[in-house]
């Protein structure tokens, strides 16, 4: 007779586990960032890695401030925090001043994420709040725009502005990003130029192609839901060609509202975050459509020339009502 | 061996479900082997849903193979047979794989036992109806799907319901199992002679077997009978896909029809039955012989040599996973059934019952405890379900304690497949929490039901 030994423990099925775990979802966002990251070092220099290290820093001693002590090194590793400082850093001008940029880090996660309960609790995007933070707070310094310059050891003098004595506005070369000439002077830019990046903006705004390129990839391996860029985009399109074809001298033409500003990285970074999006695929297609209409009135209508950000978070901020109305049809019910 | 020209054609299926690894390699190509008999068997008295049997043995009593040991108690209930020529040793309290314990016999083996059984046939054509369905219930057979549901319950069609079609599951979705591919491909002759004869009584339109088309040899030598057959049988290829043989999904796949919730197949003039519990009704037709035996697989990474063995009923699960080489040594779990929906098991010391379909044993390696996140809200477990609820929203309300709220969420629905926690990234034991809300509900019901009535 075979002797069962004490080893053999009670729980309850499943056994079998599928291979994907939350940290391993994070870091495969993290990973289709370092490209994106990668250019606008290519593209502005010095000043935007150490913009992007004071953000992340920011985020992760946050998260390791706010979590409960027996957590700290879990809630660490499961990468969230770290996509939330590269993603805040992203939406940042090159030429930001690094303690705001920590300033801004802490925000995202302290304001963003951890007063709420920490990861899968906020409401908002915290890399978003993080930013709408800073906007409202510095609103010439995250507007001073620095054109790309080709120089890798460039260092902007604001970047090194002292906390709160030096004023915000030193100068340097600036330039208005392509979604502000056309907005407030009606020039507009190179596709290709807006495609490769190669224009005035925040650090990851501008490259349009390689976020592209993340962006299939996460789609690619579903991990971002394919219905919210579909939905976005297509809403997009839709909704300027209209004024497009009404009058195309005053309003941008539907490709530039597509490859302008941060629509792409908001599209496939900031909306398909999992977190602050909705469940079901009806609720995905009201809440990408929503971000796609936002966008469109902002930009077009609004007092600012980018409208991504408050798109999202105002789409955020519908995500709980959606998820109670949009629900799916169970089985064998009418 | 695959007939190309039977293995053509399209795979039908569900909407949402998974896909684990198979792991049926470690046993699919075993046949089935007869396990020698041991000295004692234990059989309780409850190896069905429904009223336990009624013991009709006293101690000291001898009883012959597949001779009545017990009879139903009611018409949602069971009969029970001696598996082997002996002696009743004991009546009394025995242990159930259950866990709990129940009203049994033990029978003590004669030395000289015969395994072959070779009784009457019993000329089906002759009976009615009604007999045919106290045939089915005085020889015990339930379903051997892992349920254990009464047969005759459900070939008795109630007078205001029809019965279209007969559906034989052979999917057999849960991962490591084979005993059902090993049935269909070793007694592909029985399943078809018991689909003739339960359709002289249910009088179908037509039957259909529905097969994983990870099972080709299956598939191909059942097609081949079926074409032969004067009475309609479509052999089906399902995709391989989890839970493909949950009874609603197979229904999906084939018919394209949903069945209502709190509905029965039958609402839909769909019988559906294991290819197991079919093959018995074969036997007990043409060799006359009771369920007293069935197929179980013995498998897992922690059994020595996996194989298909055809287990009389009520050997200790010890001396079946002896036969079979024994444990390693870092066997960490033993469960019964698959791996996904089935029952854990504390030790081997009780019987083989009509409802083991698999013995199963896994490594320490395959049981690690993985860490648990906050939900992500990621839809994962949204895309998995297969009845299309929303574990997501379930899981965060479980939490809480919200059982109520879950309701509204149609928890009740829920059919266990663990699914959603098969697929959860955050490790969130879902459909554990499910169960638990199903059992506080289901006790709230009963409780003002009781009140209602006071």
């Amino acid at each position: 007779m075979s002797r069962t030994k004490n080893k053999i423990a009670v729980s309850t099925a499943p056994f079998l586990k599928d291979k994907s775990t939350t940290p391993k979802i994070m870091l495969t966002v993290v990973y289709t960032l370092i490209p994106v990251h990668l250019a606008s070092l290519y593209f502005f220099g010095l000043g935007a890695l150490l913009v992007t290290l004071s953000v992340i820093l920011a985020c992760i001693l946050t998260e390791w401030m706010f979590s409960p002590k027996e957590d700290r090194f879990k809630s660490v590793k499961d990468g969230s925090a770290l996509i939330t400082g590269m993603l805040l850093a992203l939406t940042l001008p090159p030429g930001f001043p690094l303690w705001m940029a920590f300033v801004g880090g802490f925000v995202a996660i302290g304001m963003g994420k951890a007063i709420w309960g920490g990861l899968g609790q906020n409401v908002f995007n915290p890399a978003l709040l993080g930013r709408a933070f800073l906007q409202a707070a510095f609103p010439t310094a995250i507007t001073t725009w620095s054109l790309p310059n080709g120089n890798y050891f460039n260092v902007s003098g604001t970047n090194l502005a002292i906390p709160f004595l030096q004023g915000e506005n030193v100068d340097g070369v600036s330039g208005a990003t392509p979604l502000a000439k056309m907005k407030f002077e009606q020039i507009a830019t190179d596709y290709i130029e807006l495609l490769i990046g190669n224009t005035a903006g925040s650090l990851g705004e501008t490259s349009a192609a390689l976020i592209l390129l993340g962006g299939v990839f996460l789609l690619f391996k579903k991990i971002i839901n394919w219905r919210i860029p579909l939905s976005i985009l297509i809403t997009v399109t839709v909704f300027s060609s209209i004024f497009y074809f009404i009058d195309p001298v005053v309003y941008p033409s539907p490709l530039f509202m597509l490859l302008s500003g941060g629509l792409l990285l908001g599209t496939f970074y900031m909306a398909t975050d999992l977190v602050t999006s909705p469940l079901t695929p009806k609720g995905l297609w009201i809440y990408g459509i929503g971000i796609g209409i936002f966008v469109v009135l902002i930009r077009l209508w609004g007092g600012l020339p980018e409208g991504v950000m408050y798109a999202i978070l105002l789409m955020n901020a519908a995500t709980p009502l959606i998820n109670k109305f949009a629900r799916v049809r169970t089985y064998g019910y009418k | 061996m695959v007939g190309s020209s039977t293995y053509r054609g399209k795979s039908y299926t569900f909407n949402h479900g998974v896909h684990p690894e198979e792991f049926k390699e470690l046993s699919n190509t075993c046949k089935i082997q007869r396990m020698p008999f041991i000295e004692e068997y234990t059989l309780p008295l409850g190896q069905h849903i429904g009223a336990l049997s009624e013991c009709l043995v006293k101690k000291g009593q001898e009883v012959k193979r597949g001779e009545l040991i017990a009879k139903a108690s009611g018409f949602i209930s069971s009969a029970l047979h001696s598996p082997v020529d002996g002696t009743i040793s004991y009546v009394g309290i025995v242990d159930t794989p259950k866990g709990e314990m129940q009203r049994g016999v033990r029978i003590k083996t004669n030395e000289f036992s015969n395994q072959i059984f070779n009784e009457e046939p019993i000329n089906y054509t002759d009976l009615s109806e009604n007999q045919f369905v106290s045939a089915v219930q005085n020889a015990g057979i339930v379903g051997l799907g892992g349920a254990a549901f009464p047969s005759h319950v459900k070939f008795s069609i109630p007078k205001d319901k029809e019965c279209k079609y007969i559906m034989l599951n052979g999917c057999e979705c849960e991962p490591f199992l084979t005993a059902d591919h090993r049935t269909m491909v070793e007694y592909p002759e029985s399943i078809i002679d018991g689909i003739n004869i339960l359709n002289h009584f249910i009088k179908a339109e037509k039957a259909y077997i529905a097969i994983e088309d990870n099972k080709p040899d299956a598939i191909s030598k059942l097609m081949h009978l079926a074409k032969e057959n004067d009475f309609p049988i479509e052999v089906i290829k399902l995709k391989v896909k989890y839970p493909q043989g949950a009874e609603k999904m197979m229904i999906s796949a084939i018919l394209n029809k949903e069945v209502p919730t709190g509905k029965l197949p039958i609402d839909l003039g769909v019988l559906v039955a294991n290819v197991g519990t079919i093959k018995a009704l074969s036997d007990l037709f043409r060799k006359g012989m009771p369920l007293i035996e069935r197929v179980v697989t013995v498998t897992g990474t922690a059994i020595k040599k996996p194989a298909n063995v055809l287990i009389p009923i009520g050997t200790p699960m010890s001396d079946v996973v002896d036969l079979c080489g024994g444990l390693t040594d870092d066997a960490a779990r033993l469960l019964l059934g698959g791996p996904m929906m089935g029952a854990v098991q504390k030790t081997l010391n009780v019987p083989v019952v009509k409802g083991t379909s698999g013995i199963l044993a896994l490594a320490e390696n395959e049981v690690k405890d993985f860490d648990e996140y906050s939900c992500i809200r990621c839809g994962k477990c949204l895309d998995a379900c297969p009845l299309f609820l929303n574990p997501s929203m379930m899981g965060l309300l479980a939490k809480k304690g919200l059982w109520e709220e879950m309701q509204e969420y149609n928890v009740m629905d829920c059919f266990e497949c663990a699914s959603c926690s098969f697929v959860c990234p955050s490790g969130i034991p879902l459909v554990q929490s499910f169960k638990v809300a199903k059992g506080v509900l289901k006790e709230k019901f009963a409780r003002e039901k009781a009140e209602a009535n006071e």
